[in-house]
């Protein structure tokens, strides 16, 4: 009797082991989408790329300063392209730390409960803005009441223009992630610098910012691979013409800004236009995936524990 | 003579030039906080200017037209909705299968850490790279053309590591002793979790899923890649019809020459403002009410 009933659930647990078994490798399923994604991404940039460069020596398309792939002498030397995103991303940036960094500070340090309770939602909500929203932005407010009184300049596009709605866009993800290293804080170490004579603006500047500096440069980081990766501003509001310049008040044509471009026409597939569109992927998908890379190394190597 | 330590020692600094040292700092630093608030506002400002004139019922039920004032965003709202419904639909089972195995069955090995590695990374691709991969996947590779089914797919993909790191979020927070609970009456670990703790954690995993969606609402630069249509004159009745979103129609009315489609793109940004702020509330709502009734 005891027997039989052993066997009855051990055939019971079998069966719903059996039963369950499908389930189980659904999930498991589900897991690997997330591999497959990757591995999908690098082969469809590395294929089209690789066909690319039979056309084009790799050489030429990393040293190369002409960017014309729509004429008939078609030039495909990407370094317009990266200057441009460098240059937009970094003026993107010289917006976004300083302001994102003080506003940190400030609802981390400073800011009574019931302001935190206002200014918090509101940068979500910013954060939340479509970045086709921020692009139409650009080119209606940011450039014509700011940028053509203040410089003077004559076109419609600028990538000043397009690197200050990306510094607006940015700004939230900025103070949001340097807030939370902040308060990570503990109130220990501010005790400890209040007892010792600093004044509230020591402590924050000398002591806080100071401990919670690995999550700010990771916050940073992740900034700028937003906004090398940025696809839509730029398009809109930086102009179509690729462009080897460091002057900010040019037009000028981003790595996203020509994917954009050529994939929105109907360019014929298999076309070394078509390719390039691969390459140039590839090469922004290594840098967002290095400076994400990098910031993960900085929160993991000098992050402080405090217990 | 002076002794050397106090040579050395900097001057102390005046009480007066600390405190106004203080006082600079907090009105800089108010003056960078509202500088975020003032940018949104001027943004919204702007587009209200620019767009509340087009904006009517007339607008929401027009097709896309070369004239103008006779264009509307029929087309685009109806694509909006089923390319979303599709997409939550993809992004929801296989995000939350994921978040399942990872947190509930999955031993901590190589395999798991590489998921988790890889996961954090994706949240990191540019979003036009996706759509990349959904243009040589999925519209020529699996021959699905530049259909809603593709844009869905590929946007699926591009939510997905949110769903995952909110849905992983929601099933950590429910304590074990449920799960021990459950089986100690004799469920199996699937029973448990699909009876005791995926109710339990659907609060915070509905919330995040939302969130997701209403990024993925927004998003252009994907739907652009894999070719969404930017002069659709129909509603899509089938997931292999071709089809256009609002963020797309907003990005072809800014890029016509006549100025008077700006005013229609505003008038569509708008549109677009509006259902992202409905689909916020819904997440809000849902937080409140579930963060009130803690259960255990």
């Amino acid at each position: 009797m005891a027997n039989l009933i052993a066997e009855y659930s051990r055939n019971r647990r079998l069966r719903q082991r059996m039963r369950e078994a499908p389930i189980l490798a659904f999930l498991f399923m589900c897991a690997l989408a997330s591999i497959g994604t990757t591995v999908g991404i690098v082969i469809v940039l590395l294929e089209g790329a690789l066909q690319f460069f039979r056309e084009v020596p790799v050489f030429e398309f990393l040293t190369g300063t002409e960017w014309t792939p729509l004429f008939s002498n078609k030039q495909f030397g990407v370094l317009p392209l990266l200057s441009a995103t460098v240059v937009i991303s970094f003026a993107a940036l010289a917006i976004a730390v300083p302001v994102g960094l003080l506003t940190a500070v400030y609802l981390s340090e400073y800011a009574p409960e019931g302001v935190r309770s206002i200014v918090k939602p509101v940068l979500e909500v910013l954060a939340g803005i479509p970045t086709v929203v921020l692009g139409y932005f650009a080119i209606s407010f940011i450039n014509p009441t700011i940028i053509k009184p203040l410089f003077s300049t004559e076109t419609p596009f600028t990538a000043l223009g397009a690197a200050m709605a990306m510094g607006v866009m940015l700004i939230p993800m900025v103070a949001s992630l340097s807030e939370d290293a902040m308060r990570a804080v503990p109130a220990s170490l501010r005790e400890g610098a209040y007892a010792v004579g600093s004044d509230r603006f020591q402590v924050s500047v000398k002591v806080v910012v100071p401990a919670a500096l690995s999550g700010i440069v990771a916050a940073a980081l992740l900034a700028l691979a937003r906004a090398v990766g940025e696809t839509m501003i730029v398009t809109i509001a930086a102009g179509s013409i690729a462009n080897f310049s460091a002057n900010p008040l040019e037009p000028m044509q981003t790595m996203t800004a020509y994917i954009a471009q050529v994939v929105f026409g109907d360019t014929e597939r298999g076309g070394v236009e078509y390719q390039s569109v691969f390459a140039v992927g590839l090469l922004l998908f290594i840098f967002t995936l290095s400076i994400n890379m990098l910031a993960q190394a900085v929160l993991a190597r000098f992050r402080e524990i405090y217990d | 003579m002076i002794p050397a330590i106090a040579r050395d020692r900097p001057i102390p600094m005046s009480r007066t030039v600390r405190k106004a040292r203080g006082t600079a700092f907090i009105l800089l630093a108010i003056l960078a906080t509202s500088l975020g608030m003032v940018a949104l506002a001027a943004l919204l400002l702007d587009v209200l200017r620019d767009g509340i004139g087009v904006l009517s019922l007339e607008f929401i039920n027009s097709f896309p037209h070369y004239q103008a004032e006779k264009a509307g965003a029929k087309s685009a709202l109806a694509g909006t909705l089923w390319v979303m419904s599709l997409t939550a639909v993809f992004a929801m089972v296989a995000g939350v299968g994921a978040a399942i195995y990872l947190e509930e069955f999955a031993v901590r090995n190589w395999f798991t850490r590489i998921v988790e590695i890889n996961i954090n990374n994706l949240a990191g691709v540019p979003s036009v790279v996706y759509g990349l991969l959904g243009l040589a996947i999925f519209v020529y590779w699996m021959g699905l053309g530049r259909s809603v089914l593709a844009g869905a797919l590929t946007l699926a993909l591009l939510i997905l590591p949110i769903i995952v790191v909110a849905a992983r979020e929601g099933l950590r927070s429910v304590p074990p002793t449920i799960r021990e609970a459950a089986m100690a009456l004799g469920s199996t670990r699937w029973q448990a979790v699909r009876f005791q703790v995926l109710p339990a954690a659907m609060p915070t995993i509905l919330t995040g899923f939302i969130l997701a969606l209403a990024r993925a609402v927004g998003e252009t630069a994907p739907l652009i890649a894999i070719g969404a249509f930017t002069t659709v004159l129909f509603v899509p009745t089938t997931p292999t019809d071709s089809f256009t979103v609002l963020p797309v129609q907003i990005y072809s009315w800014i890029s016509k020459p006549l100025p008077e489609f700006r005013e229609n793109a505003a008038a569509g940004i708008i549109v677009l403002l509006v259902v992202l702020m409905l689909m916020n509330a819904v997440a809000i709502t849902l937080r409140n009410i579930y963060s009130r009734r803690s259960r255990w």
